[in-house]
């Protein structure tokens, strides 16, 4: 098993195994990605990049897809919307 | 703006799945200057993808990605295709850079995706696609101890069902909507096809005790916030399953939009190709899922054609043809068997979202008369997305078709879209 690292969703610490992606480690929080335009909670579907349901601020950069980033140590991330 | 890096191929495939990998390999090996371009962060696409708790790879794909890695191809990883500014170059987005890439030969191996259908509750977290459930799974999420309920379509259920369980998951029920007898026949006719039985064997064996409903579809996923319990058909009877997942894909549909943009013509959906792969587009080949969805050993041997007719080994590829002729027709069984029932067009109720990046419900939809009219009066179809999961949703539903296009392919950022390619493409006629 890969060595865990933190992340922070939501401002709640979250270890991930290393190489874990952005969506994990919300999925794991069990955070919404993101907020839908008539305000439902939305999280990955396609798991591949191509529904952008996983869009959510990583660092800072809003409608990032978080299925397709790898987790970094210290990285902030958030519900988008 | 990010880091802007430009690169010369003779030959450049779009795509890092099997078929893409075939293509690179075979063209590389024949001494072309090949690139091999594709989204995911390693080489494997979503069949062969990678990831920190899967390192058990299939001997064949050990083997075609230990070949990749000797074969000299310059792999252009998280980068991801959106836009040609003029023949011969293609621009790629990574996360903090842009690449332009010019060849002489292009090879689509865009591969496919699965097909969402909308119930009441699809759009609740947790309700995933089989494969999107599978390739988070591989990319960390822990599944041990949760329930996951597998609901749609194809082969790929029952394998996603098996990768599930192997990660410790619990797997209350596999619905199946096909009915029984057609599966049956699917089974039967399996014999001329000694790698998929084994296949078979191997997934019965890992998926013993697990109740696969044939049939069986789910009717509404249920849940405050997120996903608590789906309610499916089964036997002709509505039954609820608590669950914390729900894992659903209707089959698979072929990732055309690059194609289409590059001008291949389509036919029956599936990009129009001769018997050396080539479309209808000038020095532009495709391999794969996008030529009718057949599965990985199809995806082989079309990539290897491609990659060979590519660099003008037409011998070589001649050579493969009858091999390719056998596995098409086990394409063909899998859209006999896998086709979708008329029952799930009344799955959604007026309320459903049907197109989730702008949440257009189905009452909206059903009045509409095309889909470039439900675009115009109701914005489905618009979102970030770009109509790739409701484009095949209502294409069953109301039997729409998509009509166009249009740069660029995927959203991109304004500066990289900004960009002003610099390439002159290579000249003509050293590739083929």
């Amino acid at each position: 098993m890969p060595s865990d690292l933190t992340v922070r969703v939501n401002g709640q610490p979250i270890a991930v195994p290393a190489g874990s992606t952005v969506a994990v480690a919300m999925a794991i929080a069990g955070q919404p990605c993101r907020t839908s335009v008539t305000g439902e909670p939305r999280a990955a579907l396609c798991g591949m990049g191509i529904c952008f349901e996983c869009r959510a601020i990583v660092n800072g950069i809003p409608h990032s897809r978080t299925c397709q980033i790898p987790c970094e140590a210290d990285m902030e991330v958030s519900t988008d919307g | 703006m990010g880091k802007y890096s430009r690169e010369q191929f003779d030959v450049l495939v779009v795509g890092g799945g099997p078929a893409g990998i075939a293509a690179a390999v075979r063209a590389a090996e024949a001494g072309a200057r090949v690139g091999m371009v594709d989204e995911n962060l390693a080489p494997g696409g979503q069949i062969w993808r990678g990831g920190p708790l899967e390192t058990k790879h299939p001997p064949a794909a050990l083997s075609w990605l230990e070949r990749l890695k000797a074969s000299g191809v310059t792999p252009l990883c998280g980068q991801r295709v959106f836009h040609q500014p003029q023949a011969g170059v293609l621009m790629a987005e990574g996360s903090d850079d842009v690449y332009e890439m010019s060849y002489g030969t292009l090879v689509l191996a865009t591969g496919a995706r699965e097909r969402f259908l909308p119930f009441p509750g699809w759009t609740l977290p947790n309700v995933m696609g089989a494969g999107g459930l599978q390739a988070m799974v591989k990319s960390g999420l822990p599944v041990r101890g949760k329930r996951v309920v597998i609901a749609g379509s194809g082969p790929l259920l029952l394998a996603v069902a098996s990768c599930l369980r192997q990660h410790g998951a619990e797997i209350p029920l596999i619905c199946e909507q096909a009915p029984w007898n057609k599966l049956a026949r699917f089974a039967a006719a399996l014999i001329g096809y000694p790698e998929k039985i084994v296949q078979g064997f191997r997934l019965r064996t890992e998926l013993a005790g697990v109740a696969l409903a044939t049939g069986s579809w789910p009717l509404a996923a249920h849940g405050n916030q997120k996903l608590e319990a789906v309610t499916v058909s089964r036997a002709g009877k509505s039954e609820k399953v608590h669950c914390d997942y729900l894992a659903c894909g209707f089959h698979l549909v072929p990732n055309t939009e690059l194609p289409v943009l590059l001008g291949c013509k389509l036919r029956n959906g599936y990009v129009q190709i001769n018997d050396f792969q080539q479309t209808t587009a000038e020095k532009v080949f495709c391999a794969g899922e996008p030529t009718g969805v057949g599965g990985v050993e199809l995806a082989l041997v079309e990539g290897q054609i491609a990659g060979l007719a590519a660099t003008g080994k037409m011998h070589a590829g001649r050579e493969l043809f009858s091999k390719r002729q056998k596995l098409r027709q086990f394409a063909r069984l899998l859209d006999e068997t896998f086709g979708l029932r008329s029952e799930l067009r009344s799955l959604a109720s007026p309320e459903t979202l049907i197109c989730r990046c702008e949440d257009v419900p189905y009452s909206r939809l059903r009045e509409q008369t095309s889909w470039r009219a439900a675009k115009l009066h109701t914005r489905c179809g618009m979102g970030p997305c770009q109509g790739r999961i409701c484009g095949p949703a209502t294409q069953f539903l109301f039997k729409w078709t998509p009509d166009s296009v249009r740069p660029p392919v995927f959203p991109a950022r304004v500066e990289d879209l900004a960009a002003q390619p610099q390439s002159v493409p290579p000249a003509t006629g050293d590739a083929q």
